[in-house]
Order: structure tokens, then sequence, then C-alpha cells
């Protein structure tokens, strides 16, 4: 035991602290601050998408590069974000909330991160490319013939998926084994907080899918290369197979990005409510109905590509059989608050804008999920409106209230209250104003990914970029916020929130660097 | 499930994982470069390939160093095992998605192309075929000629390649039992004849790749049949290769007198591997060359 003995003596300072890490902390730490430099690079391109859309006709880039963006930023917010961002509050928080010492596998813990920033430069390299084409251009769905044709570009987006997807099974392959294999004793399946809950059948979901989008992209590698004819109908393929293959990955991937967003929304608000989570094991159940259904509903995001009837109309009710765990799920969080007795920390106005605001995003969901209906909606603004609920007011709005929920539990600080409502609320009204807009615009038939528009959708778009950079610069206030809560800030107590319940409040603000060494016993 | 926290073996800051990303980079930087027939694209992925392998040789001698050395208490032996199922896991999804283009070109896209006279006209979509443009398909194993390709036959070699993998599997677990009752001879006899018995595999499938190439026509380029044929059978055989690669560590190891009966988790590991090769070559000769 000599060596695991002088491990807890080992506090590596500077620099190679965090290259050479094995600590789950400081390696949820690195994820956290790669997913918010992301953040704001990919903002910053959605920003240039609408600033262009301020007005119609071409003013500020040409249309090869306005594709460039489109592309990037999806990729970046998926991949480069919302991803390692849940990854890093199941590093920080999932040793924590199960009574683990770290993470099962520490070592590839490093590496399932140390890969991401190297996939980063490889894909964003491409922007500084623009005499060989630029930027994958090709939406981040990457159909092809249109990503057959695309130039070198396509290739570093291809080889940087590749690593991505490592990254990801490494992690999820982790996550699986520490919450499997570490739990303090006690610590049953079914006593295990929401999130990590989530997290498990994420990881799940990770470990299914990324090994197939890998295969789909290799097959677009090796049509654009080798010869191949996947999806050439010459060679005897088809292109819409590629489509299957994307969104078999696709679909369970949209699911990847909410569901540790759902955990970390049944953390808060309990604790807000100051009453325990209604329906825990409804909860439970919800989310494995859920994630089952992810892979039997691909075909609704392609309803329009000529699917035959019996298949359209499979799709669609699966689809929209997913509404039902959904409705548990909401109906769960709502019910946990009635009667509480209710404090509006920043934490929980996310939470509660989430409930409201992801809601939405599902019903227009299950409107698009009606294929007569997708024929009109397909590929329009309503679509962008619909996955911007989802995934801003959804996946990002969690993480946000995540990060002030666990923020003085991590630093030993609180945060500023006064601004952390500012923030609040300048993003949740920038938010709609500028994706509430973009439903009308889609059900009056404005495509999506094309920059330049009639002239009767003007006014909405214009709303609809007032509303983007207002989102936009209220992030720089939550970055200013994190870096004062780090430096100075009230000293946070141990249990932080009065209502909090969990093993990781049991610790103190700051935790040491190493915790739970013996296990705590859970009664 | 959980027992003793206090002996888990947490490591110490490892140097590892930053510097093999750092192959990895080079590799796929690399690979983007030579696929366009760039400058130093073949250099890059060599130097991305040698740290690679470097790196994981260090690694892997530092864990079995930290496991012969008898600080992995069982929960940690644990967390292997449920790190290498689900990454054999991970792994069936790959292959997975390249059946699922092959099960859908047989039942959905060729027959779409075949069902309208507009489009292609007089093409016949029967399976085995490379579409409407690629060369015509012929007999199985056949010698094709200009603009023609012959499907791989699957009652010659590969036929011999299915009893040689399940033999394999045989062998592998007959050492696995000589493990179990520290019988070492039949322990390295066992992983020896897997071993050969996996390079005879992939002699013949190379063998096969050649005469499929020199004269069957039937080459990665020859549509959607050569596209799945090549593709499936060549990632397996790649896995294959590194399954060979796995066991000769193992047979390594067990000629330094690693492992106890009670202690051989890497076996185990490399044993469950080689059954997953094994098992995705059952579906391949089933429904590449068979059916």
């Amino acid at each position: 035991m000599a060596t695991a003995t002088a491990h807890h003596g080992a506090h590596p300072t500077g620099i190679s602290r965090w290259l050479f890490t094995t600590n789950h902390k400081d390696i949820g730490t690195l994820y956290l601050w790669l997913a918010l430099i992301l953040f704001f690079v990919g903002g910053a391109m959605a920003l240039v998408i609408r600033a262009e859309l301020f007005e119609p006709g071409m003013q500020i880039v040409d249309p090869h590069f306005f594709n460039q963006m489109t592309t990037m930023h999806a990729l970046i917010m998926v991949f480069g974000v919302v991803m390692p961002a849940f990854v890093g509050f199941a590093n920080w928080q999932i040793p924590m909330m199960i009574g683990a010492p770290d993470m099962a596998l520490p070592r590839m813990n490093n590496w399932s991160f140390w890969i991401l920033p190297f996939a980063f430069v490889l894909l964003s390299s491409t922007l500084f490319m623009q005499d060989q084409g630029g930027a994958p251009s090709a939406g981040w769905t990457l159909y092809p013939p249109l990503t057959i044709q695309g130039g070198i570009g396509t290739d570093f987006a291809i080889l940087s998926i590749h690593m991505l997807g490592i990254s990801s099974v490494l992690g999820a392959i982790n996550v699986i084994a520490t919450i499997l294999n570490m739990r303090a004793p006690g610590m049953t399946l079914m006593k295990m907080p929401l999130f990590v809950w989530t997290w498990l059948i994420t990881a799940f979901l990770l470990l299914a899918v990324m090994p197939v989008f890998a295969g789909a992209v290799t097959m677009l590698l090796t049509d654009r290369h080798f010869g191949t004819s996947f999806f050439d109908a010459a060679g005897g393929g088809d292109p819409l197979l590629f489509q299957h293959i994307f969104w078999f990955f696709g679909h369970p991937e949209v699911y990847i990005l909410i569901l540790p967003a759902f955990g970390i929304v049944s953390q808060i608000i309990p604790t807000f409510a100051r009453k325990p989570l209604f329906g825990y094991n409804s909860m439970v159940y919800a989310t494995a109905s859920i994630a089952f259904l992810s892979f039997v509903v691909w075909a609704h995001h392609m309803f329009t590509v000529g699917l035959p009837l019996a298949g359209e109309l499979f799709f669609m009710y699966a689809t929209m059989l997913i509404a039902v765990p959904t409705g548990v799920k909401v109906f769960n969080w709502i019910t946990t608050m009635w009667r509480g007795s209710m404090t509006f920390e920043t934490p929980m106005l996310f939470a509660v804008a989430f409930v409201f605001l992801f809601t939405i995003g599902g019903l227009s969901g299950l409107m698009l999920a009606i294929v007569p209906a997708d024929f009109q909606y397909h590929d329009t603004y309503f679509v962008v409106a619909h996955f911007h609920y989802v995934l801003v007011s959804g996946a990002i709005f969690a993480i946000l209230g995540g990060a002030y929920y666990w923020l003085p539990k991590w630093t030993g600080h609180m945060y500023n209250e006064t601004l952390g409502k500012w923030h609040f609320w300048l993003t949740v009204i920038g938010f709609n104003i500028a994706f509430f807009p973009q439903h009308f615009l889609g059900l009056a038939g404005m495509p999506r990914r094309i920059p330049d528009y009639a002239l009767q959708f003007t006014e909405f778009n214009q709303w609809s970029t007032v509303g983007a950079f207002l989102l936009g610069f209220a992030q720089l206030l939550f970055l200013y916020l994190v870096v004062q809560t780090i430096r100075s800030g009230k000293k946070a107590s141990t249990q932080v929130w009065d209502g909090a319940k969990g093993l990781e409040w049991t610790l103190p603000s700051p935790p040491p660097y190493h915790t739970f060494a013996t296990a705590p016993k859970v009664k | 499930m959980s027992t003793a926290h206090g002996n888990y073996y947490l490591p110490n800051p490892s140097p590892w994982p930053i510097i093999i990303s750092f192959g990895l980079f080079f590799l796929a930087l690399g690979a983007v470069l030579t696929i366009n027939s760039l400058g130093a694209g073949p250099w890059l992925m060599l130097v991305g390939t040698a740290i690679v392998a470097y790196i994981i040789a260090r690694w892997f001698g530092q864990v079995i160093g930290e496991s012969e050395g008898g600080i992995y208490n069982k929960q940690v032996d644990r967390s292997f095992r449920w790190g290498m199922a689900w990454f054999i896991f991970s792994e069936v999804m790959f292959f997975a998605a390249f059946f699922g283009a092959l099960f859908y070109v047989r039942q959905f896209s060729v027959p779409w192309i075949g069902e309208t006279e507009l489009l292609w006209p007089g093409f016949d979509a029967a399976w085995p075929t490379a579409g409407p443009k690629g060369p015509m398909a012929i007999t199985p194993d056949t010698v094709a000629g200009a603009n023609q390709f012959s499907p791989m036959g699957a009652w010659g070699i590969p036929a011999i390649n299915t009893l040689i993998l399940l033999s394999s599997g045989a062998t592998v677990t007959w050492a696995h039992w000589g493990l179990l009752k520290d019988n070492r001879a039949q322990l390295i006899t066992g992983l020896f004849l897997t071993i050969a018995l996996g390079i005879i595999f992939l002699a013949l499938q190379i063998y096969e790749y050649i005469h499929a190439y020199t004269e069957l026509g039937l080459t990665l380029k020859a549509g959607v049949y050569g596209a799945t044929f090549f593709m499936l059978t060549g990632f397996h055989g790649f896995h294959v290769t590194l399954g060979v690669i796995m066991l000769t560590v193992i047979l390594g190891r067990s000629l330094k007198g690693h492992f106890r009966s009670d202690h051989h988790f890497g076996f185990e590991a490399v044993a469950w591997y080689w059954h997953f090769v094994d098992v995705v070559w059952l579906f391949l000769f089933i429904f590449v060359y068979w059916l």
C-alpha cells in the first residue's frame, strides 16, 4: 500500500499539475474551463450568423463563410461546450455524490480530457485555411453528397470527430465503471442522486452511439478518398444511408445533451423547494425510457426524404411516445415545487426557467413529430427555434444553474447573488427575444442555413439579432462572476444551501484535494 | 458491491495521457495531409504512430508492473472488468454501423435503384452488385474480365477461416483452464496455438485480398459490394491483428511467470477480446460471404 499512501501526499503544482493530473476535481475543472472557453468561441460564431441576418441581402460575410459559421457553431457547441461541461460536472460531482475516492480509472480520465483540446485545434485550424475551402460548411449533420464535395476542411472535421469519439467513449467507460463499482457501502442504485442516475444512462448512450458516428464519418472519408460507394447511387449506395446512420447516432446524441441537464435540475429544485424530489423512482424509470426510445425515433429527422408510409407512421408514433416519460419528469419537477418553501437564488431561477422553456421546446418538438405538419416545418427556422429551446434553455441553462449551485462547494466562495440575478435575467430575456420570433419566421417559411431572406422576414430577424447579442454579451458577466467567485467572495459554509441534501454537502467548501479516501456510511 | 475503499489504488499524476494525445494529434493531422497528397503527411503519421506505440508500451508496462506488484485489490480489478466489457460493447456498435450499412443497401437502396426504369434503365437489382455504373457481377470465385467483378464465395478460404477462428476460441479457453489449474505448460501451449491460428487466419485473409484484387476484379472501388466487403472484413482483420498483438503480450507475460489462478485480469480481457473478434467473424461469414 506504499504507493497509495504516497499518492495522498502528491499534490503537484504549476503547469504539470494540470497536464499530468489524475485527480477527478482537477480534471473536472479542466473540462469546465474548456467548455467555457469554447462557449465564447461558438457564441461568437452565432453572433456572426445573427449579424449577417440582421438585414436581408448580403452585408458582412460571403455565403460560403456563413455556411462555415453555421457548421462550426453547431459542432463546437455540441461537442465542445455542452458535452465537456457535463463531463466536467460528472468528474467533480459523481465521486463526491457516491462517496468514492476518485473516478475508477484516473489516468484514463486525464486522457479523455486531453484528447479534446487537440481535437478542437484540428477542427478550428480549418478556419485559417480559407484558400483551401476553409472550415467544414455542409452543416454539422455532414450530409452527403455535399460533404463528399467539400474541401480539406471536411477531412479535418472527420478526423477530429474520430478523436472526440475516442474521448467520449473513454469518458463514458470511466463514468460507468465509477458508478457501478465505486459507490460507498449502503449507496444502493435506487439511493443514488438523480444526477448520478442520469449520467449512468448517458454514458450507456455514449457507448452505444459514438462508435456508430465514427463508422458513419469513416464511410464519408472512404467515399471521399478511397473510391467506395456507400453514399453513391451509381455504385449501388444511397446518400440517405448516411442520414439513417447519422441520426441513429444523432437522436441519442441529443439526449446525451439533455439527460445530465435533467439530473442537474433534479438536484437543484428539491434544494430550493426544501422538499425531497417528488417521484424519485418514476424519474429513474422515465430517464431510462427516454434513453430506450431514443434508439427507435431517428427517422423523424428525415420525414421529408421520401420514407415509405409505414416508416413515417412508425417514427411519428414512437417519437410522440417520448412525450410520456418527459411529461412525467416535468410533472415531478412541478410537484416537487408544489407547496415547497421556495426561495429563488440564481441556481433555482435557472432551474425554474429550464422547466418552463424546455417544456416549450418539448412541445414544439411534438409539433415537429407530426409527419404532415413536419412537411411544412422541416428545415425552417421553426426547427432552429425548437432545438435552441431544448439546447440553450435546456442544456445550457442547466449547466449555468448547476455552476451557480456547486461553485460555492468547488471554490469555497459564494458568488455575488446580485450579479447572478442580473446574469439570469439578461440571459433569459435575451434568449427569448433571440429565439421566440424564430418560431414565427419558421412557420412563415424562412429556411434555415441561408444567409439571405425575403423582405417580409426582416422585423423578426432584427428582434432575433438584438436578442442574440444581449444573450451573448450577458455571458461575459458570467465569466466575470466566475473569476470573481474564485478569487474573492464570501466564505461558503459546508452546507452552502440550507435545503441541500447529499454526500457532497458533508464535505468542507472547498473540499480537500482527496475526498472519501475512507468510504462514508450511507444509511 | 463496493468494499473497503481505503485500499483502492489511485495512481500518481502521469505524463502518458498528454503525450499520447500529442501522438494522436500527429496521426490525425498526418492522415488528413496524406489523403490529400500534401507534403509532410506520411512523416507526421509515422511520428504519431511511433509516439502512440511507445506510450502504449510504457503505459501498459506501468500497469503490468503495478498489477504484479500486488497493489490492485479486488475492487480495482472490477473497475478494469467493467472498463473492458464496455469497451468491447462500443466496438460492437462500431461494427454495427457497417453491418447496418450492408443490410440497408441490400434491403432498400439496391431494390429502390432497380425499381424505376427512368433513372437507371436495364439495371438488374440483384445482390451482389456494384451498382448501375459499377462493374458487372459474375459467378463467385471466377476470373473477372474487364468491367466485371466476381464476389467472394463462402465455401473456400472463408469457411476454412471460420474453422480456424472457432478453433482458436477453443484453444484460448483451454489455455485459460491451464491457468486456472496452475498448469503453466497448458497455458503457454494454448496461447501459442491461439496466436498461430490467428496468424494463419490473417495470412489466408491477405491471400484472399490479393486474389480478389488481381483475379476477381473485386476491389474497394467495386461499388457497394466492394465497399461493404472490404470495410467489414478489413476492420475485422485489423481487430484480429490487434488481438494477435495482445495475445503475444500475454504469452510473453506468461513466459515471464506473470498471472496467478486468482489474479489474471489481463489474460481474461484479451480472451474476451478474442471471443469478440470471433463472434464478429461469424456474422461476417453469414452475411458477407454466405447469404
